[in-house]
């Protein structure tokens, strides 16, 4: 399947952002703009890459299968990754996993039969202080247990959007890996949405709350030169 | 549930410097990272030389936040200065590290999301020290939030005159690319993460030579973590005396610290470097009810586990190895008596098998046997001698491996014998019921 205009045009955009000579650079985003025309990495997008850096299909294809966000079959909409690394583990991620395996009938990187949800086990999210976590199109839904978990799940299966804890609104899988190939998100509003979490905060708000400061801070020091002591 | 409040002792360990803005909630936004002192470190660092820069990161003591602690001046200072000198003019690169994953660390990601810019002007400030006219924010592709953040910080810093060409009328050009990830725990390893931002699969480069004079496309490379770039405008303000009287002797500064687990209240909370586990749990609320501190990570799960003897020992760099670990991300990772650290080793495990890039022999097979040794413990199968085969395979990691993927793979087992092999005796001799079935299907991603 060829690709549209829009998609030809952004390829260039992305080659465009590194320096001449150095193209293939652009290899990691080009995929997810494939990802995110195809919902998934097809042959023809490797294809496309290929030739748009003037590399071979197997170098791309080499690459295309190293990272786990690049999706060799079709995927659903809605990417439910449940974080199972070792905190979220045992703070009641793998009991998370199991019900929504359960309850969608699929396992680990499988697609729901109407083709709507695509469920994953997700190493570390970085969010641990939030544990346990799951995401959604890699927006974080915060220390969710069995039930929490299941109601995002039948909210998407409802054609609903339900809000993640921080981050913006939910946008589809093909959206989200447009704004990975380095596009920015242009609804109205996305960047600003999502307020920082309370356990974000909470280090600063004890600082508040008993007044504690760094003293001594001046912003008018001056920055020793090293030359004219040099001299 | 009412944590009791801190000890004057811990409360005074709290240094909001690099945290403080967050607490502003549209922070993220160039109008109000402006009004909170935002881009004055970048007029005032304009106006200096830049190895009077570079002199004054080296005099701040300012050590690298993404685990390893190399002295980032110094770092800095390893990139030859003049362009010209070797004959090939190249041009120089400033690479940042936020492909945040190590398990337990979530420090650089709630700070790109809360303070992009404070990111952007560290990169400018340091791109202009050492003379690099382009600068890449490698970014972990999970982290989408973040990434959408930065996007927007750098569009609108280009808008405000500083980022594009001869910035505040200085002569000096600087572009920021943000590159998303695609999912690789292994990219984090900085010559890996080179490797990847130039198109190929994230796998480590042998070294020398080093990214200082052979980093992206062979060119001059500094690669610094999230946190420390985003330590530089504070010191450029505050000067180097100021960031010292922070912290101890040899790890001066302000450093995020995230504590997770069985504490009541769990989050980001910014100390000196060398605040206790005593004061970081009274900080966090104390423990949960009904639950007593086993054991604990002091920077995620690639520096050698703790016990509830530790709970006294600075952690800094020198206290840390001290007592055979290392600081690492900081990543404080606490675990109770309801944990079981047979379990939560294995699934570390589990994790270093599936991020293993697969070039080493050492890492990839040995991870891919530990993990299967692991699991037939946990699923009482296990003999005394898997102990040893556990022990020999972390023998020929640790050292042996081509980069530090495999080394931390050998932290959770070699430290979790160490200090509970009853815990594994208990399974191997069965006084503790099987926790998994040996057909089990794995738990984690493959």
């Amino acid at each position: 399947m060829p690709y549209d205009d829009e998609t030809q045009l952004r390829a260039k955009e992305i080659i465009a952002r590194y320096p001449a000579g150095r193209e293939r650079s652009a290899l990691l985003p080009l995929l997810h703009l494939v990802q995110a025309a195809d919902g998934y990495v097809t042959a023809e997008g490797m294809t496309f890459c290929a030739e748009q850096l003037g590399i071979t299909r197997a170098q791309v294809a080499a690459v295309a299968t190293f990272y786990t966000m690049y999706k060799r079959r079709p995927a659903g909409d809605w990417l439910v990754s449940v974080c199972t690394n070792t905190m979220c583990g045992v703070l009641g991620g793998d009991a998370v996993f199991q019900a929504l395996s359960a309850e969608l009938g699929v396992g680990h990187d499988q697609t729901t039969a109407d083709g709507t949800i695509t469920l994953e086990h997700a190493e570390c999210l970085a969010a641990c202080d939030y544990a346990p976590v799951m995401t959604v199109n890699y927006e974080f839904f915060d220390e969710v247990d069995r039930q929490a978990a299941l109601d995002v799940v039948a909210k998407l299966r409802d054609g609903q959007r339900p809000v993640p804890s921080r981050g913006a609104r939910l946008c589809t899988l093909r959206e989200m890996s447009r704004q990975l190939a380095g596009f920015a998100d242009d609804r109205d509003g996305a960047v600003g949405e999502g307020p920082a979490g309370e356990a974000t905060l909470r280090g600063n708000r004890l600082a508040e709350q008993h007044g504690v400061t760094v003293p001594g801070f001046d912003p008018n020091t001056p920055i020793p030169s090293t030359r004219e002591a040099n001299k | 549930m009412s944590p009791a409040t801190p000890s004057p002792e811990a409360l005074a360990q709290l240094t909001p410097v690099l945290t403080k803005r967050w607490l502003s909630p549209d922070a993220w936004d160039i109008a109000v990272y402006q009004r909170l002192d935002g881009y004055a470190g970048l007029r005032k660092a304009l106006a200096a030389h830049p190895d009077d820069l570079i002199a004054l990161v080296k005099d701040s003591g300012l050590r690298g936040r993404g685990g390893a602690g190399f002295p980032t001046g110094m770092k800095w200072a390893f990139i030859p200065q003049d362009r010209s000198a070797d004959g090939l003019a190249r041009p120089h690169y400033l690479v940042v590290n936020a492909d945040e994953g190590e398990p337990g660390t979530c420090k650089d990601l709630p700070l790109m999301m809360a303070d992009p810019h404070s990111l952007i002007e560290g990169i400018i400030i340091a791109s202009y020290a050492i003379r690099a006219d382009r600068a890449f924010i490698y970014v972990r592709g999970e982290a989408v939030h973040a990434a959408r953040r930065l996007r927007h910080a750098v569009g609108q810093a280009r808008a405000a005159g500083y980022l594009g060409r001869d910035i505040l009328g200085s002569g000096f050009d600087l572009d920021i690319v943000v590159h998303s990830g695609a999912g690789a725990y292994i990219c984090g390893e900085e010559t890996a993460l080179l490797d990847s931002l130039e198109g190929y699969r994230g796998q480590p480069r042998l070294r020398p030579p080093f990214p200082a004079t052979h980093g992206l496309y062979a060119s001059p490379t500094v690669v610094n973590n999230v946190e420390t770039i985003a330590s530089v405008p504070y010191i450029v303000l505050g000067g180097a005396a100021w960031f010292k009287s922070m912290g101890t002797e040899k790890s001066p500064g302000p450093k995020i610290y995230s504590i997770s687990g069985r504490v009541n209240a769990p989050g980001q909370y910014e100390c000196a470097l060398g605040v206790t586990l005593r004061q970081l749990i009274e900080l966090a609320g104390g423990m949960r009810e009904g639950h007593r501190l086993k054991f604990w990570t002091p920077g995620g799960s690639s520096t050698p586990m703790l016990t509830d003897e530790h709970l006294d020992v600075p952690l800094d760099f020198e206290g840390m190895a001290s007592v055979g670990t290392m600081l690492g991300t900081t990543a404080v990772q606490v675990f109770s008596d309801a944990d079981d650290v047979v379990y939560a080793t294995y699934r570390w495990i589990e994790f270093y098998h599936h991020e293993s890039c697969g070039k080493c022999t050492p890492c990839r097979e040995g991870n891919y046997w530990m993990k299967q040794v692991l699991h037939r413990i946990l699923a009482g199968k296990g003999t005394h001698e898997d102990l040893d085969t556990l022990l020999d395979t972390c023998d020929n990691l640790l050292g042996r491996s081509f980069c530090a993927l495999g080394d931390g793979a050998a932290s959770p087992v070699q430290s979790s014998i160490k200090y509970f092999t009853q815990d594994y005796l208990d399974y191997i001799e069965g006084r503790r019921a099987p926790t998994m079935s040996p057909a089990d299907v794995m738990v984690g991603a493959h």
